[in-house]
C-alpha cells in the first residue's frame, strides 16, 4: 500500500509549536509512506490541488493529513481524495491543531507528540478498508410535537411546500401561551387576532392531520425513518358527532371545582370545557377529576342535553402509531412557579415575594389575562382579590432569570420588553395610574425593542426603577414593595395595590422525560441541545429530529416563529431526496463465528439487530446468527464491545484499526 | 531510564461526539495541558472494548483514560451506560490481574466542557507519574521474543526513538 502524507502548517497555527517539516520528514521514514510533504494552508485549493496531484503522481492508495480537528476538514479532505479516484474512507486525519499545537507550548513535546499522533493515522490507514455510503429510503412526512405558535409555523411551512404533517398537541387545543397573551410588543397586535386565522389554516389544511390531546409516548427508529407511537388521550366526546355547539359547557353544574389552566388559574371552568373560545378544534374535554358522573355514576347532564350523541363516558386512550422521516420538537416553555419550594428543587422559588400568599400578586402570564379582553376581568386591570382597580402598580423584573442563588443564571429574554408592555397596557387603561418597574437592565435587542421601552418612559411615564426587591408583603390592604434604587444609592418603598413578577421562562415539566423518548439531548434546565450553536441552530445532535422556539432556550414570538421555518426547511431539505445517503460507520456480523447469543441485540439502542437463519445447501435452517440492519445501525458500536465472540466489527473502527493506533503509540 | 526525566505515557479512548469535540474545544480555547495523553477517537464510549485497554497496558502505556457522554446525554441514546456497566466490573477485576485500579480512570466529559477536559488530562497525567512506570509488561516483552503478525512486527522497530537521536546527532 502507498500512503501519503500531508502536514498542514494551518498558517501558523500548527507551525508556532510544531516543526511541521520535521514531522513530514520523518513520516517518510515509516514502511508504506511513499510521500510526505508540508504545506502552510492543506485545506486551500493549492493545498488540495497538492494532495490530488500526488494521490496521481505517486498512485497513492491512502492518504493521512495531519491538520486540524476532523470535525472540521475531513469532508474537505475526503472530498480531495474522492475527485483524485481514492474512496472517501482511506483518509484519516490527525489532529494536529486542536489536540496538539494550540495545547502545548513547548515545541519538542508537541513535535513529539505530533509525530505519534502521525503515526496512529498512518498505522490505521492501512487496516481502513474502502467504504461505499449506504442508500436508505426518506418517509416524507414530519412530526410535529407541540402546537403552539412554533409548531403550528412549522407544520404550516412543511405542509405547504407539499408534504404530510402529523401535529401533537397534549392540551386539548393548539394556539400554546400565544394564544394566552394580551397584545405583543412592540406594534401592540392583538395577540389571538394574529394567531387565531393560523390556527383555522392548520385545522383546514388537507395534508395536516391534527392530534390534540395527545401525547408522544415511544419514538424509534432514525432519520428518514421513524416509527412513532402517539396516545390520544380520552375526551370523553365523539370527535366525529360533536359539532362544537357548547351546550354541554353551559349545562354543566359543576362551575368552580376545577381552576382554568388556560386563564392561569385566575378563573373556574366546567368539568367539560373547551380551553378557550376559539380553540381549535372546537371540541370539549370531559375533566375526570371533577366531573360528578366519574365520581357518583349520577349527573349526566351533558348526555341529556347533547342531541348528537356526542357524550361518550366510555371513551378509552388510543394508540396510534405513524411513519415519519423528520421530527421538529416544538414544545415551548412555562413559567418558574416562584412559590416557595423544597429546597432540593434546583427552583429554589421566591417566598419573600408572597406569589401564592397574596392574590394580588401575578406572574407575567396572570397579568396578559387580566389585560386581554377575553380575560376573566374582559380586559379591565382589575385586582383579583377585591375586583378593584389598582391606582399603583409594582412590577419586577428578572424574577428567577438571571439569579444563582434561585437556581437559574440565564436571562429569560422577553421579560424586560413584556413588563414594558404591561405597563404601557396598564397606564393605557387607567390614566390617573402610576407604574413602577424594578430592573437589573434592560435588554431590547430587536427590531423597535429599544424605541419601545423609551417610549413606555418617556410617553406612558412608567417610573423604571433600577435594583432588586428584597421583600414584599401587605399592610392596610397595600402591597408594600422594599427595595433598592441602585442609582440614587438609596432604599425605595412602594405601597402597591397589585405586583407582577416578571418570572422566568423555564422548559415544560416533561422535556428531559421527552428529550429521552426521542432521544435528544437537553440541558441542566432541559432546554434541548442544537448541534451546534451558531452554525447549526435549529437541528438536535440526532439526524432528522429538528428544534423550534422556545423548548431549545428563551425566545420570543419572532424568534420561535423564524427558528420554526428554519426547522421546517431543514425538513424540506431532507425531504428533496428519495433515499438518504448515510455514512457507512456500520456494525456487521462475521456470520462464521457468530455463535447466536444475541447479546448483541439486547444491547443495542436501536434495534437494529434481527435473528437471521442461516440454511446449508438443501436450504435447511442449521443455525441461528444475528444481523445487523445497515439502514438501522447508527454505528456506535456498543455490540462489538459486548459481543463474545468478536465476531462484529464497525466498519472504519474495527479492532484491528484500534489495536494498530495503540501499538503505533 | 532516567527517573527524573522519566514522562508517563497514557492512551485515552475517548468517544468522538463529546470528549473528542471536547478536546476540540479545549484547543479552540488554547488551554495548557502536558502532551503525555494520547486519544483514540472512538464512535461511542460503549464500543471501548477491555481488550483495548489491556492492550494499551501491554504495549507499555502507564496509564489509560477512558471518556465518553455524560449519562443521559450519549449521541447514541445508551452507549454510555453499557459502558459505565462494563467499566465499574472490569475496574474491579483490574487489582486481580497485576494492574493497580488508578492506572485505568474515568470520566464523563462533554463537547461543551473544554476546561474539564484540560483538567482532567492534567490530572491524570500527574497522578500517574506519582504511579511511576508501569513495568509488569515492559519487562516480559524485553525478556520474550513475541511473534507479532509481519505488520505488526514493524512497529516494534524503534523507529522513533533511533530518528530522534539521529537528528540530536545531526
Amino acid at each position: 500500500m502507498k500512503i501519503g502524507v500531508f502536514v498542514c502548517h494551518c498558517g501558523e497555527n500548527i507551525s508556532s509549536t510544531v516543526d511541521c517539516l520535521r514531522v513530514a520528514d520523518l513520516c517518510k521514514s515509516y514502511s508504506g509512506v511513499e510521500y510526505s510533504v508540508d504545506y502552510k494552508y492543506m485545506c486551500s485549493d493549492p493545498g488540495q490541488k497538492l494532495i490530488k496531484e500526488a494521490i496521481h503522481k505517486y498512485d497513492l492508495d491512502a492518504i493521512v493529513v495531519g491538520s486540524c480537528s476532523p470535525h472540521m476538514h475531513e469532508r474537505t479532505f475526503r472530498n480531495a481524495a474522492v475527485s483524485a479516484g481514492i474512496n472517501p474512507f482511506m483518509v484519516e486525519i490527525a489532529n494536529l491543531r486542536e489536540h496538539c499545537s494550540w495545547v502545548h507550548d513547548e515545541i519538542e513535546a508537541s513535535t513529539r507528540k505530533a509525530i505519534e499522533l502521525m503515526r496512529m493515522a498512518i498505522e490505521k490507514v492501512k487496516r481502513d478498508k474502502p467504504l461505499t455510503k449506504i442508500n436508505v429510503p426518506v418517509t416524507k412526512r414530519v412530526l410535529v410535537i407541540g402546537g403552539g405558535i412554533a409548531g403550528i409555523q412549522a407544520a404550516l411551512d412543511t405542509a405547504n411546500a407539499g408534504y404530510e404533517v402529523v401535529l401533537v398537541e397534549k392540551e386539548p387545543s393548539i394556539g400554546g401561551h400565544m394564544s394566552q397573551l394580551s397584545e405583543t410588543f412592540p406594534t401592540l397586535d392583538c395577540s389571538q387576532c394574529i394567531l387565531t386565522p393560523r390556527m383555522v389554516e392548520v385545522h383546514q389544511h388537507p395534508r395536516i392531520k391534527l392530534m390534540t390531546y395527545s401525547e408522544v409516548e415511544r419514538v424509534e427508529g432514525f432519520i428518514g425513518n421513524f416509527k412513532v407511537t402517539i396516545r390520544k388521550k380520552a375526551r370523553h366526546i365523539n370527535e366525529e358527532n360533536c359539532s362544537g355547539c357548547g351546550l354541554c359547557i353551559t349545562k354543566c353544574p359543576i362551575k368552580k371545582k376545577a381552576y382554568n389552566s388556560f386563564e392561569e388559574d385566575l378563573a373556574f371552568r366546567p368539568a367539560v370545557y373547551v380551553p378557550f373560545p376559539q380553540a381549535i378544534p372546537n371540541i370539549p374535554v370531559i375533566d375526570e377529576t371533577v366531573c360528578t358522573y366519574y365520581k357518583t355514576g349520577k349527573c349526566g347532564m351533558c348526555l341529556k342535553v347533547c342531541d348528537r350523541e356526542a357524550i361518550d363516558f366510555g371513551q378509552k386512550d388510543t394508540i396510534h402509531v405513524a411513519d415519519v422521516g423528520a421530527i421538529i420538537v416544538a414544545t415551548g416553555y412555562k413559567l418558574y412557579n416562584i412559590e416557595k419550594k423544597s429546597e432540593d428543587s434546583i427552583y429554589k422559588g421566591y417566598g419573600e415575594y408572597g406569589y401564592g400568599k397574596y392574590r394580588d400578586i401575578l406572574d407575567g402570564l396572570q397579568f396578559e389575562r387580566i389585560a386581554s379582553a377575553s380575560g376573566p376581568t374582559s380586559g379591565e386591570i382589575k385586582r383579583p382579590s377585591d375586583g378593584r382597580v389598582p391606582k399603583k402598580l409594582a412590577f419586577i423584573q428578572c424574577v428567577g432569570s438571571r439569579d444563582d442563588s434561585k437556581g437559574i443564571s440565564y436571562c429569560s429574554k422577553i421579560c424586560c420588553m413584556y413588563t414594558a408592555k404591561q405597563a404601557m397596557l396598564y397606564r393605557h387603561k387607567v390614566h390617573d395610574g402610576e407604574a413602577y418597574i424594578f430592573y437589573m437592565d434592560i435588554r431590547a435587542g430587536g427590531k423597535m425593542y429599544e424605541e419601545f421601552v423609551r417610549r413606555a418612559i418617556e410617553e406612558d411615564k412608567v417610573k423604571y426603577i433600577r435594583g432588586r426587591v428584597s421583600r414584599i408583603y401587605e399592610e392596610n390592604g397595600k402591597y408594600i414593595v422594599k427595595g433598592e434604587d441602585t442609582i440614587a444609592g438609596m432604599p425605595v418603598e412602594i405601597d402597591a395595590d397589585m405586583v407582577v413578577l416578571a418570572t422566568a421562562m423555564i422548559p415544560q415539566d416533561d422535556a428531559g422525560s421527552l428529550a429521552r423518548k426521542i432521544g435528544i439531548p437537553y440541558d441542566k434546565y432541559g432546554f434541548f441541545n442544537e448541534a451546534h450553536p451558531k452554525l447549526r441552530p435549529v437541528e438536535s445532535t440526532t439526524a432528522g429530529i429538528f428544534l423550534a422556539g422556545a423548548c431549545q432556550s428563551p425566545k420570543d414570538i419572532p424568534e420561535s416563529v423564524s427558528m420554526a421555518s428554519a426547522a421546517a426547511s431543514k425538513a424540506i431539505i431532507l425531504f428533496a431526496n428519495d433515499t438518504l445517503e448515510r455514512e457507512p460507520v456500520v456494525a456487521k456480523v462475521n456470520e462464521d463465528i457468530c455463535a447466536g447469543c444475541f447479546y448483541c441485540m439486547k444491547v443495542c439502542p436501536f434495534g437494529a439487530v434481527e435473528v437471521k437463519d442461516v440454511k446449508d445447501m438443501n436450504g435447511i435452517v442449521y443455525k441461528e446468527v444475528a444481523y445487523i440492519n445497515q439502514g438501522v445501525c447508527q454505528g456506535c458500536g456498543t455490540c462489538t464491545a459486548t459481543c463474545l465472540s468478536k465476531s462484529i466489527e464497525l466498519a472504519g473502527f474495527n479492532n484491528e484499526e484500534i489495536f494498530a493506533e495503540i501499538a503505533a503509540l | 531510564m532516567d527517573k527524573q526525566n522519566w514522562e508517563p505515557k497514557i492512551v485515552a479512548f475517548v468517544c468522538n461526539w463529546c470528549t473528542y469535540t471536547g478536546a476540540d474545544l479545549a484547543g479552540t480555547s488554547r488551554l495548557k495541558y502536558p502532551a503525555n495523553c494520547k486519544l483514540i477517537r472512538v464512535m461511542c464510549s460503549g464500543s471501548i472494548d477491555p481488550v483495548f485497554i489491556l492492550k494499551a497496558f501491554e504495549r507499555g502505556a502507564d496509564g489509560v483514560l477512558v471518556s465518553g457522554c455524560h449519562p443521559n446525554d450519549c449521541h447514541y441514546n445508551a452507549g454510555n451506560f453499557h459502558a459505565r456497566r462494563r467499566w465499574d466490573f472490569f475496574h474491579k477485576l483490574l487489582d486481580f490481574i497485576g494492574i493497580e485500579k488508578g492506572r485505568l480512570q474515568f470520566s464523563w466529559i462533554s463537547a461543551s466542557e473544554g476546561k474539564k477536559f484540560a483538567d482532567v488530562i492534567t490530572k491524570v497525567t500527574e497522578d500517574i507519574k506519582a504511579m511511576g512506570q508501569f513495568t509488569s509488561y515492559k519487562k516480559m516483552n524485553s525478556e520474550f521474543t513475541v511473534d507479532f503478525p509481519a505488520d505488526l512486527a514493524e512497529l516494534e522497530e524503534p523507529v522513533l526513538q533511533e530518528s530522534f537521536d539521529k537528528e540530536t546527532v545531526k
